[in-house]
């Protein structure tokens, strides 16, 4: 057999057995991203519904920023919570540079954008739809927006899920914020980068087996939800 | 000639309402008083559903819009709508209740309970309030969005086509439940094709044309007399396709 081949049964051997060094590094990355999908969900959903509601002479500025912020690559916000976080920062006194909170704080901003600016859609289209309907009951612009955020509770679980797949399948940001450290602040996309540059083929495959696995396992419950939501909406229409 | 006993609800003058370079409603006069069965006629585009809406307060017009305040207390008379496709929310039927309740300003928990389970047990569908309201058939979903009109108590309720996707023994039940909210006491304005529901529902029918009024006479009247041309037409289905 090559070493190719070698290498995925190695790695499949580390599945079956439950490695410890596998499970410490997929447990940490579970944590880091549901953690940072919380918070950035909570205050991306609250900006996005704002965004939807609001009718600021600003908010078209703030809609661009948010959409521009979609493509920010992960790197560069590693980078930006580095400069707050380390030691000549301005948060340099918290102490939590390399550390799993650093992490967290560095994906709940990459996810933030995504959250807002899916959100903010969901409720348009939405609001179109039933807008004029729930104002002629007496909500307001607000009130109008969370009521849709109820009534559109399935499509803000696909983007929670989306959210979800970009936190864990980055790379950048928590290899610059989190240092890589075994056993510490380790995930499955750093572990995966320096495995593989160490030639440490079956662990990194390994890694990459499990990431393929949650990413495919979360694309299987979005496309369910998809069904879900479309099948109600033939049904109802 | 006016009824010196009616009480005026809303009223308008020289009432505009443009959409862009749309004229939706030109330079309408209707007072609406209280009690009546105003029933809206007219072809599509006439103007009907904008009107609906200005009496609500949903769009802002050139002109007045003019709400009487109700004698003894001098409140505001309260306002409610029922669409042609009414919007329900992904919850259950009482869920889809209690937010108009909670949004009309009944905070007391147990009152909104209390008339949320009158006005589903009124329309008939108290066994079915913890089912999810898009489940609900056509006319079920129709009568839902009706109590939830109903319970906040309107003092005009506006009904736009509330029968126009229905069969005819749902049409029948919502036309049955628009007789029995106005017989308590409710002011009701239709706007409908059915030129049938219209004699067996209204006391006062309005036909509307490229956003004007035309004719507006009491429902017997209006049926019996010689109408201009355009209304003619209408009543015999033979308005020209514009």
């Amino acid at each position: 057999m090559n070493p190719f081949t070698d290498s995925v049964l190695l790695a499949l051997q580390l599945i079956a057995h439950a490695d410890a060094e596998l499970l410490r590094v997929v447990g940490l990355s579970l944590r880091v991203s549901i953690v940072a999908c919380a918070i950035g969900g909570v205050i991306g959903v609250l900006l996005g519904t704002w965004l939807a509601a609001t009718r600021v002479v600003f908010r078209p500025v703030a809609v661009w920023v948010v959409n521009t912020l979609l493509a920010l690559p992960s790197v560069v916000v590693g980078l930006i919570v580095y400069l707050l976080l380390s030691r000549t920062g301005p948060l340099g006194s918290l102490g939590i540079l390399f550390t799993p909170k650093a992490m967290i704080i560095a994906q709940s901003l990459l996810v933030i954008p995504l959250f807002a600016a899916l959100s903010r859609r969901l409720l348009l289209d939405g609001l179109t739809e039933g807008g004029d309907q729930l104002r002629s009951m007496g909500a307001s612009p607000l009130q109008s927006a969370l009521l849709m955020l109820v009534h559109e509770r399935l499509g803000l679980l696909t983007i929670t899920l989306t959210a979800f797949g970009r936190a864990i399948s980055e790379v950048g940001s928590v290899m610059v914020v989190g240092g890589n450290i075994e056993g510490f602040t380790r995930v499955m996309t750093t572990a995966i980068a320096l495995e593989t540059s160490k030639g440490d083929l079956p662990l990194a495959l390994a890694l990459g087996i499990v990431l393929l696995g949650v990413v495919g396992f979360v694309n299987v419950l979005i496309g369910w939800i998809h069904g879900r939501t479309a099948s109600a909406r033939e049904a109802f229409a | 000639m006016l009824n010196p006993a009616a009480i005026p609800l809303i009223s308008l003058a020289r009432a505009t309402v443009q959409f862009d370079d749309v004229t939706a409603l030109d330079h309408v006069d209707l007072t609406l008083n209280k009690g009546e069965r105003l029933m809206l006629v007219g072809a599509n585009g006439s103007g009907k559903t904008t009107l609906l809406r200005l009496l609500h307060g949903l769009v802002p017009c050139k002109g007045e819009r003019t709400m009487f305040p109700l004698a003894p207390r001098g409140r505001q008379p309260v306002t409610a709508m029922l669409f042609q496709r009414p919007f329900l929310l992904s919850l259950t039927a009482r869920w889809n209740v209690l937010p108009a309740l909670w949004l009309h300003g009944v905070r007391n928990k147990a009152e909104r309970e209390r008339r949320c389970h009158e006005a589903l047990r009124r329309v008939g569908l108290d066994h079915l309030a913890n089912r999810p309201a898009r489940s609900l058939s056509g006319g079920q979903q129709q009568r839902l969005a009706l109590a939830r009109a109903w319970a906040v108590e309107p003092d005009v309720l506006l009904l736009d086509e509330p029968t126009a996707n229905l069969d005819p023994n749902a049409k029948r039940e919502v036309e049955a439940l628009v007789e029995e909210i106005a017989r308590a006491g409710v002011t009701i304005v239709i706007s409908t094709h059915n030129l049938g529901q219209a004699k067996r529902l209204g006391t006062r029918v309005a036909y509307l044309e490229a956003g004007r009024i035309v004719v507006d006479l009491p429902a017997g009247r209006f049926f019996e007399e010689r109408l201009p041309r355009e209304a003619e037409l209408f009543l015999k289905g033979e308005l020209p396709w514009t």
